[in-house]
């Protein structure tokens, strides 16, 4: 803390001076010299990549930017100052920073769309993998087990995270009951995916013994993940009802669970559907969970109370981790469940935004 | 009360006095009733989770150490995986939390300010994606693209102990584990630094840039200070996700069981989440209860550090002048 003042200190005295020629370097690049100096590196770069023959793309990129960032800041710092230079130099660091970090976003997606579109066929909806060794076959069975456990999941959670919600907004607010729960709430966030699913395997190990792989079991797991996620969107949903709404009901005699059954919930539906439908975008992909709890078959099974299931993340890992001969439809079949995971997610995100956009409360 | 309620103007006689307990109505004891039970559930289910855990982990403690998957006692087993996760955990912590500021800035204080929003959800769309095509993506994509790379750091920097090599020639090492786990864990950081940089109190910022202050001079003075332990909270949650990371470490590590720090060869020490998801469908007997106990083991890890993060958030809550 110190040092910092001590620079700015410096910094000050040294501003107030004008014997250093700041003074005299007012003057501004024009508009076209970012491009122009970006514009500029490139050509040199790429100039000498070629010329050495070691030409890749990533080294392009990389030595632009940085033959970009020092010329710039050599320029700027020539006629602006080294103020405006280290400032010009941090917007340079800082969009890379973030195009940086638009690349695995894209490749992620370019990826599994190139190399998933090959199976996205009629056949891979329709057909479980019985009896399937080679080409063909589909993932019908892990699309009706994903739909099943997640649903179930889903039945458990949102009442029960609804509830929390409401008790913690409106009934217990402030009291030690309800910080205990904001703690352990706060704590069930951060279990990992997969402890969750050792809980689940441990809870029906005891009542069914070892070695059970039940749809249930995956449900149960999948809502020890998702409560949390609903009870930490309701409930922010839930502070922001004006509480001037409350009273109002209050002053017109309505107990108070009609106002909330009536008042508060239907203000923040918007906001509770959305964060309710991102829970579950959260949820269906999962993987780890229902590899411990529930396992994977060939076959289709609609019960989660009757032995294992297929799910599509754990469908997606074993036709990777555990091909059969011959190899590629088994990889085919992977990127392709995986594109269907992404589509499933990526939809459950814009129904989420849509949900919060159209039917929020008119605040006029 | 029935007096009170009847119309036209105030009766002569004196109201009654206003009796000290509200009316009660039997709905909203149910209601009330539901309410607190839910929140009750999850802390039996809390309790629950922590219970059952011990209870299944508890045969592999107590168990001879040559009845241990490996022979060497539950400590043997354990201390390897518990070195990877933190490895490849810190690893993935040290690469993404200055991007994932740098990012936040970018959205809060440098793009038009017409498209920041969308920009966030582009960023927000990173942590919506399964880790299994996370997995999938690094294994098949980024192991045989940075093989180039780890090669060049081997080549000039192999006197580092962490690149030491021999280079894996598939890709599948620590490092890629590592930068895959960045990849997963930049949304959640960036969301939170982008919050509180959000919160930044206007006036500070508008106060430095009256004074001439350029936007970075602008942000080291107002934004970085006001934001530094939304910061370190965002980067303690990011930590806790990437401990617990399971499938895309289990698809991409190649292990071998060493401890070691070195990020680029082939022979890689195991996390604790991977070697559950590896080994447990084949697992029967002690050899559960022994993943149980690490499962056990990695859960204390994630709470103590989730536990820090949220103490720091609500501190800041308490001491920050944002309201």
């Amino acid at each position: 803390m110190s040092i910092d003042t001590d620079k700015r200190d410096a910094e000050r005295t040294a501003a107030v001076r004008p014997t250093e020629d700041k003074i005299a370097r007012q003057g501004r690049l024009p508009r076209w010299s970012t491009p122009g100096a970006l514009a500029a590196a490139a050509v040199v770069v790429g100039g000498l990549l070629a010329a050495t023959g070691a030409f890749s793309v990533g080294l392009f990129v990389f030595l632009t930017v940085v033959l970009f960032a020092v010329g710039l800041y050599a320029l700027s710092r020539v006629v602006e100052g080294a103020r405006k230079a280290t400032d010009r130099v941090v917007t340079i660091v800082v969009t890379s920073a973030f195009l940086l970090a638009l690349i695995p976003l894209i490749s992620v997606i370019w990826t599994v769309l190139s190399n998933g579109i090959a199976r996205f066929d009629v056949e891979f909806f329709n057909s479980s993998m019985r009896g399937i060794v080679g080409e063909g076959g589909g993932a019908y069975h892990a699309i009706a087990g994903t739909l099943v456990i997640t649903a179930l999941a889903a039945a458990m959670s949102i009442p029960i995270g609804l509830l929390t919600a409401v008790y913690l907004v409106e009934y217990g607010a402030g009291s030690r009951l309800a910080r205990a729960i904001t703690f352990f709430v706060d704590v069930m966030t951060g279990i990992p995916s997969i402890v969750a699913g050792l809980f689940a395997y441990a809870l029906f190990a005891l009542f069914a013994g070892p070695g059970v792989r039940l749809g249930f079991a995956g449900a149960v797991a999948l809502s020890v993940l998702m409560i949390p996620v609903v009870v930490r969107a309701t409930e922010e949903m839930l502070k922001i009802v004006p509480n001037e709404l409350r009273e109002a009901a209050f002053a017109l005699g309505v107990p108070k669970w009609r106002t909330i059954l009536k008042v508060v919930i239907p203000t923040s539906v918007a906001g509770i559907a959305s964060g309710i439908t991102l829970a579950i975008a959260r949820v269906i992909g999962e993987t780890a969970p229902l590899l411990i709890a529930v396992g994977i078959t060939t076959g289709l099974n609609f019960n989660p109370f009757d032995g294992r299931q297929a799910t599509l993340p754990v469908f997606a890992y074993y036709s990777y981790a555990a091909p059969g001969v011959p190899r590629d439809p088994y990889i085919d079949r992977a990127w392709t469940a995986a594109l269907v995971l992404i589509v499933i997610v990526m939809v459950l995100n814009l129904a989420a935004r849509l949900i919060a956009r159209l039917f929020a409360p008119k605040t006029r | 009360m029935s007096t009170d309620t009847s119309p036209g103007p105030a009766p002569a006689t004196a109201p009654a006095p206003p009796s000290s307990k509200p009316v009660v109505q039997p709905g909203d004891r149910i209601f009330a009733g539901f309410a607190t039970g839910a929140g009750i559930l999850i802390l039996v289910v809390l309790a629950g989770v922590a219970a059952f855990l011990v209870t299944e982990a508890a045969p592999a403690f107590v168990a001879p150490a040559e009845e241990i998957p490996g022979g060497g006692g539950i400590v043997a087993y354990i201390w390897p995986l518990v070195f990877g996760t933190l490895l490849a955990a810190v690893l993935a912590l040290l690469i993404a939390t200055p991007l994932a500021v740098c990012v936040a800035l970018f959205i809060t204080h440098f793009a038009p300010r017409r498209i920041s929003q969308p920009l966030g959800y582009v960023v927000d769309l990173l942590a919506a994606v399964p880790s299994i095509v996370y997995g999938l993506w690094g294994v098949a994509v980024l192991a045989p693209a940075s093989v180039g790379l780890m090669t060049w750091l081997q080549d000039y920097l192999g006197w580092i102990p962490l690149f030491a090599g021999p280079v894996s020639a598939t890709g599948r090492t620590m490092l890629v584990v590592g930068v895959t786990l960045a990849v997963m864990i930049l949304p959640i950081i960036t969301a939170v630094s982008r919050e509180v940089f959000l919160q930044t109190p206007k006036l500070h910022e508008e106060a430095a840039l009256a004074l001439g202050a350029t936007r970075w001079e602008m942000i080291k003075m107002a934004v970085l200070p006001f934001g530094r332990s939304g910061i370190i909270s965002g980067a303690m949650l990011g930590l806790g996700r990437a401990l617990g990371e399971t499938m895309a470490v289990a698809i991409i590590l190649s292990v071998s069981g060493a401890v070691t720090v070195n990020l680029i060869s082939s022979g890689n020490p195991s996390t604790i989440a991977a070697n559950i998801a590896l080994q447990f469908p084949e697992s029967t007997g002690i050899e559960v209860n022994t993943l149980i106990a690490s499962g056990l083991v990695l859960f204390l890890i994630t709470l103590a550090v989730n536990s820090v993060a949220r103490f720091v958030i609500n501190r800041r809550r308490e001491f920050s002048g944002a309201n």
